[in-house]
């Protein structure tokens, strides 16, 4: 037997699946409508048919993985454009601009006396698609330089405020919590989750990791004798960092297989 | 061929096959996993808990259908617990494919608070929701200034100024605080402009994937809370005494990690015991 005809062999018998499947999911559907039952049994078999295609790519690549992967890719853009024209265009442009405009999309019109200012925005986008004449295409660079030049301020300001200064001022921690001697602290010593002792500790973890990694990546100075430990150091708090992180991750993916799991054998095959 | 070299050279496939199968057999059986809720997860209860009937929370529901698992939980869990405790719910979503789902995830809440405790929340009195809007930073931008810039309207085409819940409602600073389900970047935009612009007391719900990397926002004392994956779904559905799917899937989740454990043990021994075979005996140097 050829590929190709094993191949057709198995289409027959995942179309057979799908309908047979179809044919069940409408006969125990629960809505007293015909109509709603039997879209609801195809909309259940084609997501089942689709989980199954995209897990089909874990034994090899396959005709079922492509066509799920072009169907996601395709539907994904077409819906993003078109959310994209109704949630900003009919939903922030159109009740400003026009109230036969309003009238003829349904949205309340808005009147205000700053509306004026919303044909700045308009003016640049149109420009934007001039790319698409060459002889004026030029123009759509003003629209790219004002994208440009607004992203690059407001990145600069916020990550510097959120992740730099914050970041920093925040690593300003005091290495003694609460400290009144060391006989008190030992006295008090405990391993509660906020005592003093783990305050400390914690505190010192974090001071140890960030100088430690801010060692590692200092390249200025060969990683030698004392700054050659703090360095190994560093590379040992990025790696756990790193297992932490890949830890999540498998708990995450895990989590999204437990998903698809439940909804193939509670919502397709009732047996949940 | 020794037991280490056909380890070694063992068909990844077989390990997707051994953990489909230990991720399908708790599924099916009854058990309970203790589960204690961490401190981040603790204090998110704690904020919504402390608040008072009539308070203003937003919920930022920034998350996509391929992520329902890990966030819907906690989505429906904190919005059950916000409706029993008559606060009022602004919700949005700054994901693409989110609409809908939050829709369906609020009227699936409020049928639950019908059922379970005898009311039935109203749209416009005691939750809004405002729908989708693109590019999350102009939006979060723009809501520092005023809701009605980004959304003159809510998802049903009401005009903002005539729902009673916004009557008074301009921007973050009359609402409590801003508790964000993200399962992609939006969480760096409420860090970076909701809260070191705006100062918007902040709390984090994330996938398992994303969770480590925001840890030093919490540290930092940036975010007050977080809720990393579906573990921190269930210890919310804990607090909340409300367990649902990600309670449930900790079953699962258990069984799931033990396997991948005993495979990294299998596959770091035959690593080991192949590199010692291989190294060079005082003969051959």
């Amino acid at each position: 037997m050829t590929s190709k005809t094993a191949m057709r062999i198995l289409m027959a018998i995942v179309a057979l699946i799908f309908l047979f499947s179809w044919i069940i999911k409408s006969g125990s559907g629960v809505s007293d409508s015909t109509f709603t039952n039997v879209r609801d049994g195809f909309l259940i078999t084609f997501a089942v048919f689709l989980t199954l295609s995209i897990f089909s790519f874990l034994y090899h690549d396959n005709p079922f993985y492509k066509f799920a992967e072009s169907l996601y890719v395709g539907i994904s853009a077409g819906y993003w454009m078109c959310y994209g024209f109704w949630s900003t265009v009919v939903g922030n442009f159109v009740p400003r601009a026009s109230r036969s405009l309003s009238e003829f999309f349904h949205v309340p019109y808005q009147e205000r006396a700053d509306h004026i200012l919303i044909y700045i925005p308009i003016i640049f986008g149109l420009i934007l698609l001039t790319r698409l004449l060459p002889r004026i295409g030029w123009l759509s660079r003003w629209s790219l330089a004002f994208i440009i030049g607004t992203t690059a301020g407001l990145n600069l300001t916020r990550y510097l405020r959120s992740d730099f200064i914050s970041q920093v001022s925040n690593s300003f921690i005091p290495l003694f919590v609460d400290w009144k001697g060391a006989g008190d602290f030992i006295n008090h010593i405990s391993l509660a989750a906020d005592g003093q002792f783990i305050a400390i500790l914690s505190n010192w973890v974090i001071f140890v990791g960030v100088m430690c990694g801010l060692v590692y990546f200092f390249f200025s100075k060969e990683h030698k004798g004392t700054f050659g430990v703090a360095s190994r150091i560093g590379i040992w708090i990025l790696m756990i960092t790193f297992g932490a992180s890949f830890g999540y991750t498998v708990m995450g993916r895990i989590s999204l297989l437990v998903g698809r799991i439940t909804f193939l054998f509670g919502d397709w095959l009732n047996i949940l | 061929m020794t037991l280490h070299d056909r380890l070694l050279a063992l068909d990844r496939r077989w390990v997707f096959g051994v953990l489909a199968v230990f991720v399908i057999i708790p599924v099916f059986l009854k058990f309970s996993v203790p589960i204690t809720p961490v401190k981040e997860v603790r204090e998110i209860y704690d904020f919504v808990e402390g608040l008072r009937p009539g308070d203003h929370i937003l919920l930022s529901l920034d998350y996509d259908p391929g992520s329902m698992p890990e966030l819907h939980p906690v989505a429906y869990a904190m919005l059950e617990q916000c409706f029993v405790k008559k606060l009022k719910v602004i919700t949005l979503t700054l994901s693409t494919t989110g609409a809908q789902m939050v829709e369906e995830a609020i009227k699936d809440v409020a049928d639950s608070c019908r059922i379970y405790h005898g009311f039935t929340p109203q749209r416009g009195i005691d939750y809004v929701f405002l729908g989708y809007k693109p590019y999350p930073g102009l939006i979060i931008l723009g809501m520092g200034m005023n809701f009605r810039i980004p959304f003159p309207q809510d998802y049903y085409g009401t005009i903002l100024d005539s729902i009673p819940m916004m009557r008074g409602i301009k921007n973050y600073d009359n609402v409590k605080g801003v508790i964000n389900l993200s399962a992609g970047n939006v969480s760096d935009y409420w860090v970076a402009d909701g809260n070191a612009r705006y100062g918007v007391k902040l709390a984090l719900a994330m996938t398992g994937v994303m969770a480590a990397d925001y840890y030093p926002y919490y540290q930092s004392k940036q975010i007050f809370g977080i809720i990393g994956g579906m573990k921190g779904a269930a210890e919310y559905e804990t607090l909340c005494k409300n367990p649902g799917k990600a309670t449930d899937a900790m079953r699962a989740q258990v069984f799931a990690h033990v396997v991948i454990i005993i495979f990294i043990i299998i596959g770091n021994v035959a690593y080991f015991v192949g590199r010692r075979k291989n190294a060079p005996t005082q003969e051959s140097r």
